[in-house]
């Protein structure tokens, strides 16, 4: 194991006891007791001593906070106050929605901004370049849930083509739940991806002014040769970090968009939690939301090193 | 292309680039002739911003977009001007090369020194993979790259600078172009390894039988490695001739000037070097009469009506001045220095 | 939501001439994106401040009556499905997301900046520490913050001004930081700690001033993000509370309405882009204009 990824590896774990002990400080130890609140203000004290019991948080806060980290580890994350379920199997039955929404729309994200970036960088200040960067900006001022009310007034009110909302699950095959998470996943991505190809536009416009281009261009490559065996690759650090940034706005920006769509996903579970007093499952969703956002950007820092030579990998 | 041997390889005449600033256009070269026959060696020497740059780019065709090219340049009788890009891609790297001046930021950080090495080889001479490698790494050895075998597939940062500008030679190199252009090829170099590079890029240039056009603002540099001199200032021609009469009779005020700016190994501690009052004129604002008049120690009127015309003072030797007949008088020169 | 690298991305719409400032104002009003920033910065901090003194109808009343009535020369753009008329209530709704807006990028800033400056004068451990802390708190989007507190405090305007302003804090550390940085390397810093000064005063008299305009940029910038944050934060019902009208709210009220008054969803949404595209382009602007190196290295 190379001391950059060593390195790397306890920035990560460290930031995951940070968010873990935020998460539960702010969730458990703020006034107003789990059980009063799942009772409601009218409960008697003896019903609510002994929901405090049943729910073991009579038990220091210390002792709470390890038995859920021990928990953790071992994949057990507690019953669900409200349904009394295990909330593993609560998110994993979720993650089967959210998981596949987040890829799609990254990927769109990706596709639409690289293709707009590099578009606009090789027709700098022509027609194209200002067209396509005026869109962006628009882009980027356009909340994604109502570019989603948008899409659905399109597509669903307008055209009939898809259905304002719902998932259709993956048990009809793969197709019918690709296509009930396309306008979700298309409004998650067409904001993102505004700022992603401006991201692109300006880093490939530096790589462009760099004198290794001019080289390569004296060894007999034309233009478009250049921009895909020379610029592309050089460009991309900047271009990944911000997607990393990005994943971030994207889970965040699920729990909107799977309220627009009424999609049963981790975003919804939060938010019927929320509203169900149900904390420990509100508490062991943000640490998941939160982990993968730390854990995104932990691979874009060690992809870094395979992409760019000069960060090496191997040192010891 | 059947052409005489002793045709020109490159000809150039009359060599106009206008550049758009944002200061509005700026005449960056005006009416620069020359004809190079194979083997033959020019130096083009001047300040920076004299135009020497912008030449060898516009001889390369690759300025931005917004040059505007006047006159003509001839490869072997074909002309180069408005070449569109697809065919001048044929040239570049094949028949004419380049060295540049920075070899800290000339190579792509990203790929191996072997694959930049490898890629003229690759898109001019179809090479497949494995005989671009094989020739990358012969050629790596031919610039004196030490343990070329085992570092062709290092990264750029690895080396330092002496060490990469091998690297660019080799390149410049790999498809044996007919004509070389050196542009500062040792000014981002230290003082020890410059000698080196020059003597390398010397003895290729003469075991491969290459024209080679060197750019420098040095005169010890052109003085030892071309036969021919151009000098320049603000984007003409003030000074041309065999570079042993250019140094032996100057005839420019500006190449005089030049000269004695020059800092001597062993003067005299609390000499003090000579400098050319003034500076190098903007080329967005040039006056419209000799370029140099502003800073000329031999200022006259007549200076600033118009260009000078070219003044035939010796074989082969032309200076743009009006004034040579007290310039020369002067006998200023190497060997009366 | 919006993200927060907006701000490091935003690329004039035009190009600036590159001549010599000749005035702040007479460059400012050729500058494009600054004048039609501008004017759509002041058309929606105007509205906020019409609805103050007037609106054409009262933004409260209930009239179940004249529910969903297309817009007519009474209503000049119908009316909701409580009868309320929807330009009073855009009018009001101004004023509850400049209000937001406000309050939030005001605690990011403030304590974003104090952080900033504490960890370019301090360096050290204390700077590493504040980084740290700011690198942690990206991973909390501000829906998620708000998440967290709502499900804590329960939902609300407060709730989603705390949320938003937590998440503005470290965005503001790194800007304040980095231009810090650069300010402290300078003559002139070297010259004042030579003359005895001390980091405070250094801070205060030196690197404050010099960044000043960087932060007033990046302000305008996450401004707009805060209002894109608080429009979700409304929709999804964890900002501001019903009867006070938001255009976030304004929206969720609309989905459900979809097949009936598809035009209600469309109001509410371009108030809430124009503002944000207002202020983005009044940042571009301003960016071209404060910092004359910046634009003419594009």
């Amino acid at each position: 194991m190379s001391v950059f990824v060593l390195r790397r590896l306890v920035t990560l774990l460290a930031t995951l006891v940070g968010a873990s002990l935020i998460i539960f400080l702010v969730l458990d130890a703020l006034p107003g007791n789990a059980a009063q609140m799942l009772m409601g203000a009218d409960a008697s004290p003896d019903a609510v001593r002994a929901l405090t019991i049943k729910l073991g948080l009579d038990q220091p806060l210390t002792v709470r906070y390890l038995q859920w980290i021990k928990g953790m580890a071992v994949g057990d994350l507690g019953n669900s106050y409200v349904y009394g379920t295990p909330v593993a199997g609560l998110i994993a039955e979720r993650l089967v929605l959210t998981i596949p929404l987040a890829i799609m729309s990254m990927l769109i994200t990706v596709t639409l901004a690289l293709a707009a970036g590099i578009y606009t960088a090789a027709n700098h200040n022509k027609l194209g370049d200002v067209g396509v960067m005026s869109l962006t900006q628009v882009g980027i001022a356009l909340p994604n849930f109502w570019f989603a009310i948008l899409l659905i007034l399109l597509f669903s009110v307008k055209l009939q083509w898809l259905s304002a909302g719902g998932f259709a699950g993956w048990d009809d095959g793969i197709w019918p739940g690709v296509k009930s998470l396309l306008l979700p996943a298309i409004s998650l991505a067409v904001v993102q991806a505004a700022i992603l190809a401006r991201v692109t536009r300006s880093a490939v416009l530096e790589v462009l002014r760099e004198d290794f281009v001019r080289t390569a261009r004296a060894k007999g490559l034309g233009k478009r040769e250049v921009l895909w065996s020379h610029v592309l690759r050089n460009a991309m650090i900047p271009v990944m970090t911000v997607m990393g940034l990005q994943f971030a706005n994207l889970l965040a920006g699920t729990i909107v968009i799977e309220n627009v769509f009424y999609l049963p996903g981790l975003g919804r579970l939060i938010f019927q939690s929320i509203a169900n007093r149900d904390l420990i499952v509100v508490r062991n969703c943000v640490m998941l939301l939160a982990a993968m956002v730390v854990i995104v950007n932990f691979v874009v820092d060690v992809l870094y090193a395979f992409i760019d030579p000069r960060i090496k990998v191997h040192d010891l | 292309m059947g052409n005489p041997a002793n045709a020109p390889l490159i000809d150039v005449d009359n060599l106009g680039v206008r550049l758009n600033t944002s200061r509005g256009p700026a005449q960056a070269v005006r009416g620069i002739s020359f004809s190079l026959k194979r083997g033959e060696t020019l130096g083009l020497v001047g300040e920076s911003g004299c135009g020497k740059s912008v030449t060898a780019l516009a001889l390369m065709g690759l300025l931005p977009d917004n040059a505007v090219l006047g006159g003509s340049v001839r490869l072997d009788g074909r002309q180069l001007i408005k070449l569109s890009d697809a065919d001048y891609c044929k040239l570049r790297g094949n028949r004419i090369s380049m060295i540049f001046q920075e070899p800290m930021t000339a190579l792509n950080p990203m790929h191996t020194i072997g694959q930049q090495v490898a890629e003229p080889l690759r898109r001019h001479k179809n090479y497949s993979a494995g005989q671009a490698r094989t020739e990358a790494i012969a050629l790596l050895d031919r610039v004196g790259l030490p343990d070329a075998a085992k570092r062709v597939d290092a990264y750029p940062h690895q080396f330092s600078g002496g060490q990469r500008q091998r690297v660019t030679i080799a390149m410049a190199l790999a498809c044996e172009p007919d004509l070389l252009i050196a542009d500062e090829p040792t000014t981002a170099l230290d003082v020890t390894i410059q000698g080196q590079i020059l003597d390398l890029i010397a003895d290729l240039v003469e075991e491969r039988g290459m024209s080679m056009i060197l750019i420098s603002h040095d005169l010890g540099v052109i003085a030892e490695n071309v036969e021919r001199m151009m000098v320049m200032y603000g984007g003409t021609v003030v000074e041309s001739g065999p570079t042993d009469e250019v140094f032996r009779r100057m005839g420019h005020p500006y190449t005089q000037g030049l000269f004695r700016a020059r800092p001597r190994f062993g003067a005299r501690k609390g000499t003090r070097l000579k400098t050319i009052t003034g500076t190098v004129p903007e080329l967005a604002d040039l006056p419209s009469g000799c370029t140099f008049a502003d800073r000329c120690p031999l200022v006259v009127d007549g200076c600033r009506a118009a260009l000078p015309p070219v003044v035939e003072v010796g074989h082969g030797h032309g200076v743009r001045c009006i004034r040579t007949d007290v310039s020369m008088a002067d006998r200023v020169g190497a060997v009366s220095a | 939501m919006s993200d927060p690298l907006t701000a490091a991305v935003g690329l004039p719409t035009t190009s600036v001439p590159s001549r010599p400032a000749t005035g702040f104002w007479r460059r400012a009003l050729r500058h494009r994106s600054f004048v039609l920033g501008a004017a759509l910065v002041c058309l929606v901090i105007g509205s906020a401040l019409l609805s103050l003194v007037w609106t054409p109808w009262p933004a409260y009343e209930i009239d179940i009556a004249s529910k969903l009535k297309p817009p007519s020369f009474s209503h000049w753009l119908g009316t909701d499905s409580f009868g309320r008329d929807i330009v009073s209530l855009l009018l009001v709704g101004a004023r509850s997301t400049i209000l937001v807006g406000i309050i939030a990028v005001g605690i990011g800033l403030t304590s974003g900046v104090c952080f900033g400056l504490l960890a370019a004068a301090r360096k050290g451990w204390t700077e590493e520490l504040i980084m740290r802390m700011s690198d942690f708190t990206f991973a909390f989007p501000a829906v998620l913050s708000a998440i967290m507190l709502a499900a804590v405090v329960g939902p609300g305007m407060l709730t989603s001004i705390t949320a938003i302003g937590i998440f503005q804090i470290p965005i503001f550390v790194r800007v304040t930081r980095g231009s810090a940085n650069a300010i402290w390397a300078r003559e002139f810093v070297l010259a004042a700690r030579a003359s005895g000064k001390g980091g405070f005063r250094i801070t205060i008299e030196h690197v404050l001033p010099n960044i000043l305009s960087i932060l007033i940029v990046q302000a305008t910038i996450q401004f707009a993000l805060a209002i894109l944050a608080e429009a979700a934060l409304s929709y999804l019902g964890l900002g501001t509370q019903p009867p006070q009208p938001s255009w976030g709210r304004m929206l969720n009220d609309a989905q459900t309405l979809l097949f009936q008054s598809p035009m209600l969803a469309v109001y509410p949404g371009a108030a809430i882009a124009v503002a944000v595209l207002g202020l983005n382009l009044l940042g571009d602007g301003l960016r071209d204009l404060l910092d004359p190196r910046l634009a003419r290295e594009r």
